[in-house]
């Protein structure tokens, strides 16, 4: 009877815990998403109105379809989405050609100082982009490149590429040696195996670290702060903080902007958990 | 004829040892050739701005007139190791990573026990997709978010907590300093914990059952269960998010400069803000990038002790 009690209050108690932890993940989500479909007049109400009473499409409307009224910071964000996509596609396909050949080569094959480099990768992903952001912005500059989204392509690759080799190198050294050595047998050449064999078994690795070149391209704040200065390429996390003027923010655009932004890689993430799940934790918790 | 040659002399002639070294050499110049176009952007777009950024320190450079500079030698350094505002950043840095990460330690841990544990809650599948979502969204758009909840005259955070009538008037919260950098804090372990959590129940979920089971046995209680069996046994996790989190709390920009930028009174000047406040403000490269060389020289002491801790047993 009391065992039961006992147990009954343990299972009220976790419950609980689940309530707040869905509340803590949901609710500032959900005050971005009233705050987006809510009027500027709407948003002064003191307490805020939690569901709007007016609810308006207006503030996407001015981002996705501006007219004239729409303010700069909102007319300019489509070309910002557009940026991010490209550049975040351009260089999660890159980032997954180069770095799985060089992930291949690194689990798979011998070489001289082939432990030191794959040593150095692991390192550079903790290298913080500061360290190395003014010679970039001086050789990018002199190049004139500075303000296109192909100097930001170059640049994410500086950090998409480790991550991407880090990923796949635990993939590769994953897929059994007899599997390989059984193709050679039978005639395949090494560039055969590794576009017959190798590439379409570690199809989750490439999903997994393609996801992630994505997420850490679309995510990218710091060079592009840096490294651009008009529409023509600025991205997503560069237009978002532009809401934010000098004096006040507006805050139902920018909320709406938030949302355009955050919906791309929170689709990523559900879509393919699976294999992010799968692909961070065996390059991570190796060992 | 030729053909039975030619196996013959292998038998003979030609040592196995030979062989495996020729099999080495066409296996060297394939990996050169897998390796090359990654090292180049690598050596490109890192070690030389690395190595760029270790010499400018050295220089009185600005970035107005980057031609006239002159060697100052160590002068750079010294000045900041025996500067007040160094060490103050420093030492904010320190205490954002510090608490930071401990939360996110504490709380993924719990969560992730919450979501992995054997009696399953009902909606624990949806839980645990669902947790991953803060993960998924921008750091600029988690600043920004929380910027608004923290907003002085409309935000959430007033909104609810008048209503509910735990203060009388609204607060600006953000403009007080040491608030403001816990209310930064708490945007961080928002946006962080599912990381750890990702990590801590994977591993959770290798953690043997028959140990559980035969500890139950012996009469262990739940908490004896979770400091003499779990907490060991996630140790290696454990690690590897202690020093993944703290490398990126350490080097926290985006979250400060959509919140607070380095404000109020410098109350959330952490070192990677002072650095590019040196750098693109004051335009003092030959300072920022002396700042940028020491913080990364600690990121990367951090960096090598994860290389060592992780990957040494193994190979």
């Amino acid at each position: 009877m009391l065992s039961q009690l006992r147990y009954r209050i343990g299972r009220a108690f976790l419950y609980l815990c689940m309530i707040v932890l869905l509340f803590a993940i949901f609710a500032p989500l959900y005050w971005l998403f009233v705050s987006s479909i809510s009027t500027r007049s709407e948003l002064l109400n003191v307490p805020p109105h939690w569901f709007p009473h007016a609810p308006t499409l207006q503030n996407y409307l001015d981002i996705l379809a501006p007219t004239d009224e729409a303010s700069r910071a909102s007319t300019n964000f489509r070309f910002a989405l557009g940026n991010s996509v490209f550049v975040s596609s351009v260089v999660t396909v890159i980032s997954l050609f180069f770095g799985s050949l060089a992930a291949y080569a690194f689990a798979r094959l011998t070489f001289p100082f082939r432990k030191a480099g794959l040593y150095l990768y692991l390192s550079v992903r903790m290298l913080p982009a500061i360290s190395l952001v003014i010679p970039l912005y001086i050789i990018l500059r002199d190049a004139s490149l500075l303000n296109s989204t192909t100097a930001l392509i170059l640049v994410y690759l500086s950090f998409t590429l480790p991550f991407v080799i880090y990923i796949m190198v635990t993939f590769f050294e994953s897929i059994p040696r007899e599997l390989e050595d059984a193709a050679r047998v039978d005639g395949c050449s090494r560039v055969g195996l590794l576009w017959r064999i190798i590439l379409p078994i570690s199809a989750p690795g490439l999903v997994a670290s393609g996801v992630f070149a994505f997420l850490l391209s679309w995510d990218e704040f710091f060079y592009a702060l840096l490294f651009t200065s008009t529409p023509v390429a600025k991205t997503v996390p560069i237009a978002l903080a532009e809401f934010t003027g000098r004096n006040a923010t507006d805050y139902p655009a920018q909320s709406a902007a938030a949302m355009l932004a955050l919906i791309p890689p929170v689709l990523l993430v559900l879509l393919f958990q699976r294999f992010i799940v799968s692909g961070l934790t065996s390059g991570a918790v190796k060992g | 004829m030729s053909a039975n040659q030619g196996l013959s002399q292998n038998i003979k002639g030609e040592s196995p040892r030979k062989r495996v070294s020729g099999l080495e050499a066409s296996e060297r110049r394939l990996a050169f050739f897998l390796i090359v176009p990654a090292l180049i952007l690598t050596v490109g777009l890192i070690f030389v701005p690395l190595v760029t950024t270790i010499v400018y320190s050295f220089y009185d450079a600005n970035l107005a007139r980057l031609n006239r500079a002159n060697f100052v030698g160590l002068e750079h350094y010294v000045d900041f190791l025996g500067n007040n505002a160094f060490w103050a950043s420093i030492g904010r840095t320190s205490y954002f990573t510090f608490v930071s990460v401990g939360i996110e330690l504490i709380l993924g841990i719990a969560i992730a026990l919450l979501i992995e544990q054997k009696r399953k809650l009902f909606g624990w599948r949806f839980l645990r997709v669902a947790i991953l979502i803060p993960w998924a969204v921008p750091t600029i758009v988690t600043g920004a978010m929380w910027r608004w909840i923290y907003a002085a005259d409309y935000g959430a955070l007033n909104g609810l907590l008048f209503q509910f009538g735990l203060i009388e008037r609204y607060i600006p919260w953000l403009a007080d300093s040491t608030r403001a950098m816990n209310l930064v804090i708490i945007a961080d372990v928002w946006h962080s914990v599912p990381f750890v959590v990702l990590l801590i129940s994977a591993a959770l979920a290798t953690l043997p059952s028959d140990l559980y089971e035969a500890s139950s046995i012996d009469g262990a209680s739940a908490w004896q269960q979770f400091t003499r069996i779990t907490v060991p046994l996630l140790r290696p996790a454990i690690l590897v998010v202690l020093v993944i989190r703290s490398v990126e709390a350490f080097r926290v920009f985006d979250l400060i400069y959509i919140m607070t930028r380095g404000g109020p009174v410098n109350g959330t000047m952490v070192i990677s803000y002072l650095t590019y406040q040196k750098t693109f403000s004051d335009l003092k490269v030959g300072e920022g990038s002396a700042l940028s060389f020491l913080v990364s020289a600690f990121t990367l002491v951090l960096a090598w002790v994860y290389v060592r801790l992780l990957y040494s047993k193994n190979d």
